[in-house]
């Protein structure tokens, strides 16, 4: 009782060191990637067998497809595993990545009231069914993030011709999941991937209104971060993982993945 | 029992030449001029605001006088080896026994013997029995008798005490006094103000008397209070003069 | 919200090691962040009461103010520090539950510093001619007016402490979110949101708030304690 207060400095000092140690020695890499493939779950049912064979971890950032090669960019991740070509092609162009791979595609859908105020279900293609949410004034979100999904939105609208703005059109600036999330509470139209959809839970009155356009076609590339640039870049275990999931049994396991009976993601990997 | 305490040199008579104070501006006290010799107890007198309370923070150390000068006979301006008692002492939210112990600490004095001064305090002023009790929860006579007592365990040459027992009831007041004579009975000099005259009469061996922040009387008690030479004093111990 | 709470029930209930780990790496960022803000800002919000010098008002201002920093801004500022574009980036600490503890840390630390600086000054108006008198120097008072203003501090600390398990902004921008690793009970709440599983991230919640409520109880108590046993 003497000195208190040198018992608490100790108790403190102690918990700061515990703090400080580091967590495990384990091999791993950084993979930073997009939240449609963590949020559906795909990494929970892929990762462990790549762990279980080289014994590499992998620890994944979900991130929107802009904001995951910003973080490869300054070199805080080992690998990109992303949906939005054009950005990855000019990723690699730029001298970030060392070449781009395609893994895996899996397909946008248009998602809306199931009552179908704007007629979407009539529409011939992707951009017709843009053109009629517009035309009808239908409240539509938008992630509004840049990400792969905004990407692709941002096509589709071009392609039909149509600049979205008005009341009717709302940038939620957020991921797919409080997009969705927003959709269904209005409720709204919205582009989300197949994957995403079909692993959300709170859907509300929503349904998909339109799919099977050659437009919505998403497919998914694979970039190991330029080792040149980031020097400490875990280039051996990362070229790993990208031969691993190019492989046999990394596209199988992808192709093994379901929800509810539904395949959500399709192996391409030549 | 005293190989533990550094055996202080001398710090006593305290001289204070012309000393004064003044804070932005305003003299609160001034021209001081005394000598306070060792075992003597003096007894500082004055209406309220006379100064009282300034002229004991001066000579304690805590203030220093903007004018003249304090001297103690090591020559230093400052000195170990005192305590003060305030008006209101300012008890550590700790146990009784802590707050003894924490002066002792600060002089870097080892537990063991630091416990056992402390258990002979305590045992002295009669507050064994508290020992283990949170200090802030004692009554405002036994926190007084805690205070005292932190005092006598810094073994110090000279106590300053600030009307000690002001806001005390006469039982009380009483304990506190016979406590204060024990330590003029150990050789202790005692500084102590006081605005209550019967309490003046029973402990002063000296009496300084200040008004309006001057020192107007330096008497043994004696002769102040057969016939105060000044009208200011006659006043006072008349009861007529209020502050 | 029924079906919420049978969720947490069950959840807790399972013991599923995920679950235990996400609430176990919550309690070691939060109470080492608390800790090291602790460590800093007590002394230092008492140095700050103690000392004057020019300017001295500007920094208790920059302090206060820094109180309502928002997570996120102090997620990114560390998140540029430790990336390995930043200074700090050959240290490899980005996300890891230190980045995280780094990132709260900032966030407590003004709460820490400005809520002890108003403490101790309060308090040293109080006792500082009587620990001048007992022989105590300005610095020497400093663990003494610490030690003395505790109960009082004990609330700063908790308010800093709520302040850290609540936040969701700063730990995933920093730590990443990743499972296993710097998953927490906030970004995990934030993770199932967006999964649209609103029962489980309810339920996450509600587990959540039963730890910090575990953790208020105990430090009343202590205080209560200290009071009653200390005054």
């Amino acid at each position: 009782m003497a000195n208190p207060h040198r018992f608490i400095l100790a108790g403190l000092s102690g918990l700061a060191l515990w703090a400080a140690l580091p967590a495990n020695a384990q091999e791993f890499i950084t993979l930073a990637s997009t939240t449609s493939t963590e949020n559906s779950g795909l990494f929970g049912h892929i990762l462990p067998l790549f762990e279980q064979e080289t014994g590499i971890a992998v620890r994944v950032i979900s991130l929107g497809t802009g904001q995951a090669l910003e973080t490869a960019r300054r070199g805080d991740a080992d690998v990109v595993l992303v949906h939005a070509r054009a950005q990855e092609e000019a990723f690699v162009a730029q001298g970030y990545g060392v070449q781009r791979i395609d893994v895996m595609y899996n397909d946008f859908v248009i998602i809306g009231p199931v009552s179908d105020p704007a007629g979407l279900r009539m529409a011939a293609n992707a951009p017709a069914a843009m053109a009629a949410i517009a035309v009808a004034e239908a409240v539509f979100v938008s992630r509004g993030d840049d990400s792969g999904t905004h990407e692709a939105e941002k096509t589709l609208w071009a392609n039909a011709g149509i600049v979205p703005e008005g009341r009717w059109y709302l940038s939620t600036g957020s991921g797919m999941g409080a997009t969705l999330n927003t959709a269904a509470q209005l409720p709204a139209h919205a582009l989300t991937d197949r994957a995403t959809w079909l692993s959300f839970a709170n859907r509300g009155d929503l349904d998909i209104l339109l799919e099977g356009d050659p437009l919505l076609f998403n497919p998914y590339g694979i970039i190991l971060v330029n080792p040149e640039l980031h020097p400490h870049v875990k280039a051996r275990q990362g070229q790993a993982f990208i031969d691993w999931i190019t492989s046999q049994a990394g596209q199988a396991a992808i192709a093994s993945f379901t929800i509810g009976g539904a395949q959500l993601f399709f192996p391409i990997a030549q | 029992m005293t190989a533990i305490y550094e055996p202080a040199p001398a710090i006593l008579p305290l001289t204070l030449e012309n000393m004064g104070y003044s804070a932005g501006g305003v003299p609160l006290l001034s021209g001081v001029t005394l000598r306070i010799p060792a075992g003597r107890r003096l007894i500082v007198m004055g209406a309220n605001g006379a100064g009282k309370s300034l002229f004991l923070r001066l000579c304690h150390g805590l203030i220093d006088p903007t004018a003249g000068r304090r001297l103690w006979a090591t020559g230093a301006a400052r000195a170990e080896a005192q305590a003060m008692v305030f008006q209101r002492p300012v008890l550590l939210r700790r146990t009784a026994a802590a707050n003894l112990e924490y002066p002792l600490a600060l002089k870097g004095i080892p537990p063991h013997p630091r416990r056992e001064s402390v258990e002979r305090a305590m045992a002295r002023f009669g507050l064994s029995a508290l020992a283990d009790r949170p200090a802030r929860l004692l009554s405002g006579g036994e926190q007084q008798r805690l205070a005292l007592a932190r005092a006598w365990v810094m073994r110090p040459q000279i106590l300053f005490l600030d009307e000690p027992t002001s806001a005390l009831d006469p039982s009380a007041t009483r304990m506190i006094e016979e406590m204060v004579m024990q330590f003029s009975d150990d050789g202790i000099t005692l500084v102590m103000s006081t605005h209550n005259l019967g309490q003046a009469r029973r402990l002063a061996q000296d009496v300084a008397f200040l008004h309006r922040g001057q020192l107007l009387e330096h008497q043994t008690a004696e002769t102040f209070f057969a016939g105060p030479q000044t009208p200011e004093a006659r006043a006072f111990l008349a009861g007529d003069l209020v502050w | 919200m029924d079906g919420a709470l049978g969720i947490a029930l069950g959840l807790i209930a399972s013991g599923d090691p995920a679950l235990m780990q996400i609430i176990m790496l919550s309690l070691r960022v939060t109470l080492a962040a608390v800790a090291i803000a602790c460590a800093i800002g007590l002394p230092l919000g008492a140095a700050l009461a103690l000392s004057r010098f020019p300017g001295r008002g500007a920094v208790i201002v920059v302090f206060n103010a820094l109180m309502g920093l928002p997570p996120g801004v102090a997620g990114l500022l560390v998140y540029l520090l430790l990336s390995r574009s930043g200074p700090l980036g050959g240290l490899a600490l980005l996300f890891t539950p230190t980045a995280m503890i780094l990132a709260q840390t900032v966030l407590i630390l003004p709460i820490v510093v400005s809520l002890t600086r108003s403490v101790v000054e309060d308090l040293w108006a109080e006792y500082r001619e009587q620990l001048l008198s007992l022989g105590a120097g300005r610095w020497r008072a400093v663990p003494t007016l610490l030690w003395d203003g505790r109960v009082s501090l004990l609330t700063g600390v908790l308010a800093g402490f709520g302040r850290a398990s609540a936040e969701v902004g700063a730990v995933l921008i920093v730590g990443g979110n990743i499972a296993g690793h710097t998953r927490t009970m906030t970004t995990a709440i934030t993770l199932e949101t967006s999964r649209g599983n609103l029962g489980l991230a309810v339920a996450l919640g509600i587990i959540l708030l039963a730890l910090t409520l575990m953790l208020n109880a105990a430090a009343w108590g202590a205080g209560q304690w200290a009071r009653e046993r200390l005054g």
